[in-house]
């Protein structure tokens, strides 16, 4: 059973603002039946321009009508501009907070809002040259992208619990990998101190434990840590990443951008056999 | 606020005669069955007699009986065991409809280098046999299929492919959790090699499992230890539990009847009732071959676990197969096997009975949905009245 807080459980059971404004200003559908959960938002302004009646119609689990009708609730005589800056985080705080694995609801909530606004603009809803990564749920780049720099996002867990992508098939995995190393390379360019060669080697080895290990197990794999000698970092595969063919590209593209990101951007890999 | 518990696939209540049987093995007579004295000796008594109370329930002979943890440790058990007294096989047959305890396991081992076929179903949950037989190969080991699924109630024909696998030389496990004490079972007559059972789905405790191991397989033991269970399961008997099971099989062998006369028609009355109250809704799985206890209905464009709160609002316990509540993100493995369409798969809801079930409960419930799901459906950007029904690809 999940932990619901009692104002999600209020929104559930009393949910405010359900069905369609008439004569909408701007309107928006997201998600799918498929996907597990969709929202219908649409609202209207008043003279000031502000947003003076909201509605919403949600298919989904009771965390998805919650956070919808908070959502109606929080933008109610807002300006436009300042109910863009409702993140998903202020939707989920609103109501006292979400289960982890239910993030993507107030995620959905907030992507209803930005499309129907783009829609009274007159705005494309979709960024243009956005790619889907996750074809199970139609997860695009810049929904992960946004996702992880919103909600400082580190482990592709963490991303399938707020974007759903990757929680299908999973063959996304490696891809959402990808991204969550570039935009941590990027949001982190922050000096680091000068590490002493024991603590490059402490770190190594704790990054690997918290941050690779449990992703690699997840498809079956393992790594073990061999040797450190100045920057080469030496491993050894284990499990089905010993037998897999894409393994060069796991070391390089997972293991070393993670390696680079957390400890030191000048660490290369090598696999080694023992 | 009442209970009302029609959520028995998960889990059932234990039987008042069962806790009675169990107290004094917690309290006073709490020798270890394995002991030299008296004080000991008499508990040995009392589980040869449960072993004999379990062996009748199923037609086995007593030293066929294993007692195990649960039915997931019985599981890999038999399958482990197939394999390690078969090393020269590496293939594997199951079903796409699993319960997990199977299906997981038969994930690890593929990982571990054995080939696994998993058999489709077709669009009620049925079995083809001839594919099935099909897929017995010379390096097949084990075929291991549930008598009874757990969300669909559906039977797979387990006696038939068991004599399909014994022509073949090849060893045949069920796994029969939600089937023993629903439907009766004669393993006397049949060719099953190994049957899993768990004890907390007839009416026993949690924590106490059964694997029937036919007389004359080879058996490699799964838990190495002392020589508890002829050295087949290591470990201090579970004594309480072991003589609660016997006597929760004793019990199951008399209610055999009643589940089959009075839980059936409780059944079939709350299915005939809601698919009639409440448009656009069907049932899931085969309504012939399946367990007299076991509706799965789908209530189509809202979603389960809307449904499962709601109906919790009135004290009413059920399970549901949607994503949300299926700990993934995607709808249960049993419902998209069987093809069944995502806009009724999210709102699929499983009600299970047992003898304990009334039919006063029944109509609480048959009162109750119709509002639950016309509220979520008033809410739905998907919901138009009047649509037909969406068809089965």
């Amino acid at each position: 059973m999940w932990e619901y807080t009692d104002k999600v459980k209020d929104h559930f059971l009393n949910p405010r603002n359900v069905g369609e404004v008439d004569n909408p200003d701007g309107m928006a559908e997201v998600g799918s039946i498929a996907c597990g959960d969709a929202l219908k938002f649409s609202f209207s302004l008043d003279e000031n321009k502000r947003i003076k009646d909201a509605k919403f119609k949600t298919f989904g689990c009771a965390s998805a009508i919650a956070t919808s009708s908070a959502l109606t609730e929080m933008v109610k005589g807002m300006t436009l501009d300042e109910a863009l800056k409702v993140s998903n985080r202020d939707i989920a705080a609103f109501l006292g907070g979400l289960p982890e694995e239910k993030m993507h609801c107030s995620v959905m909530g907030k992507e209803a809002l930005e499309a129907a606004v783009a829609n009274y603009r007159g705005a494309p809803a979709k960024e243009p040259g956005a790619q889907i990564i996750c074809e199970c749920f139609g997860v695009t780049d810049r929904d992960i992208e946004r996702a992880i720099r919103e909600n400082n996002l580190t482990t592709v867990e963490e991303v399938t619990n707020y974007t759903k992508a990757g929680g299908g098939c999973g063959n996304c995995h490696e891809a959402i990998g990808q991204i969550i190393a570039r935009v941590r390379s990027e949001t982190q360019p922050a000096a680091r101190p000068k590490l002493s060669n024991i603590q490059k080697m402490k770190m190594i080895e704790e990054t690997i434990e918290r941050e690779i290990r449990p992703s690699l197990k997840h498809d079956g794999g393992d790594i073990e840590l061999i040797d450190v000698i100045g920057n080469r970092v030496l491993v050894a595969t284990r499990g089905a990443c010993a037998a897999c063919k894409a393994s060069d590209i796991t070391l390089k593209h997972f293991v070393e951008l993670k390696l680079r990101d957390l400890v030191s951007p000048d660490l290369v890999i090598e696999e080694v056999t023992p | 606020m009442k209970t009302v518990y029609l959520d028995n696939n998960a889990t059932t209540q234990v039987a008042p005669e069962v806790l009675e049987a169990m107290l004094p093995y917690f309290r006073d007579l709490y020798g270890n069955p394995s002991s030299m004295h008296f004080f000991g000796g008499q508990v040995a008594r009392k589980i040869r007699a449960a072993r004999e109370q379990m062996a009748a329930l199923i037609g086995a002979l007593p030293e066929e009986i294993i007692f195990t943890s649960c039915g997931t440790e019985s599981d890999n058990a038999a399958l482990r065991s197939a394999l390690a007294t078969n090393p020269d096989r590496r293939h594997i047959v199951t079903s796409r409809v699993e319960h997990p305890a199977v299906k997981s396991l038969g994930v690890d081992l593929a990982r571990h280098g054995y080939r696994v076929t998993e058999l489709p179903v077709d669009k009620e949950g049925l079995l083809d046999l001839d594919q099935y037989e099909k897929s017995l190969t010379p390096d097949t080991a084990v075929v291991s299929l549930m008598w009874a699924n757990n969300e669909t109630g559906v039977l797979f024909p387990v006696e038939k492919a068991a004599e399909i696998a014994r022509d073949k030389g090849i060893l045949f496990h069920t796994d029969a959790v939600q089937a023993v004490g629903k439907i009766p079972i004669a393993m006397k007559t049949n060719a099953i090699d190994m049957l899993s059972l768990s004890g907390h789905k007839l009416h026993a405790p949690k924590g106490i499992g059964v694997l029937y191991v036919r007389k004359g397989t080879k058996y490699n033991p799964f838990l190495i230890g002392g020589h508890q269970e002829k050295q087949r399961r290591g470990g201090t008997e579970n004594t309480p539990s072991i003589i609660g099971l016997g006597k929760a099989c004793e019990l199951a062998a008399k209610n055999m009847e009643a589940e089959n006369t009075k839980v059936k028609m409780l059944r079939d009355k709350l299915e005939a009732e809601l698919l009639s109250r409440i448009p656009n809704s069907r049932v899931n799985g085969n309504v012939l071959h399946r367990l007299p206890n076991t509706t799965n209905i789908s209530f189509e464009f809202v979603e389960g676990e809307g449904i499962l709160l709601l109906m919790d609002e009135h004290g009413i316990c059920a399970s549901s197969g949607s994503a949300c509540t299926s700990g993934s993100l995607q709808p249960s493995h049993v419902l998209r096997a069987m093809g069944v369409p995502f806009t009724m798969a999210h709102g699929s809801i499983r009600f299970s009975l047992s003898v304990y079930s009334t039919e006063a409960e029944i109509d609480f419930v048959i009162d109750k949905l119709p509002p639950i799901i016309e509220r979520l459906r008033s809410m739905s950007p998907y919901w138009h009245p009047g649509e037909p029904a969406c068809a089965p690809e």
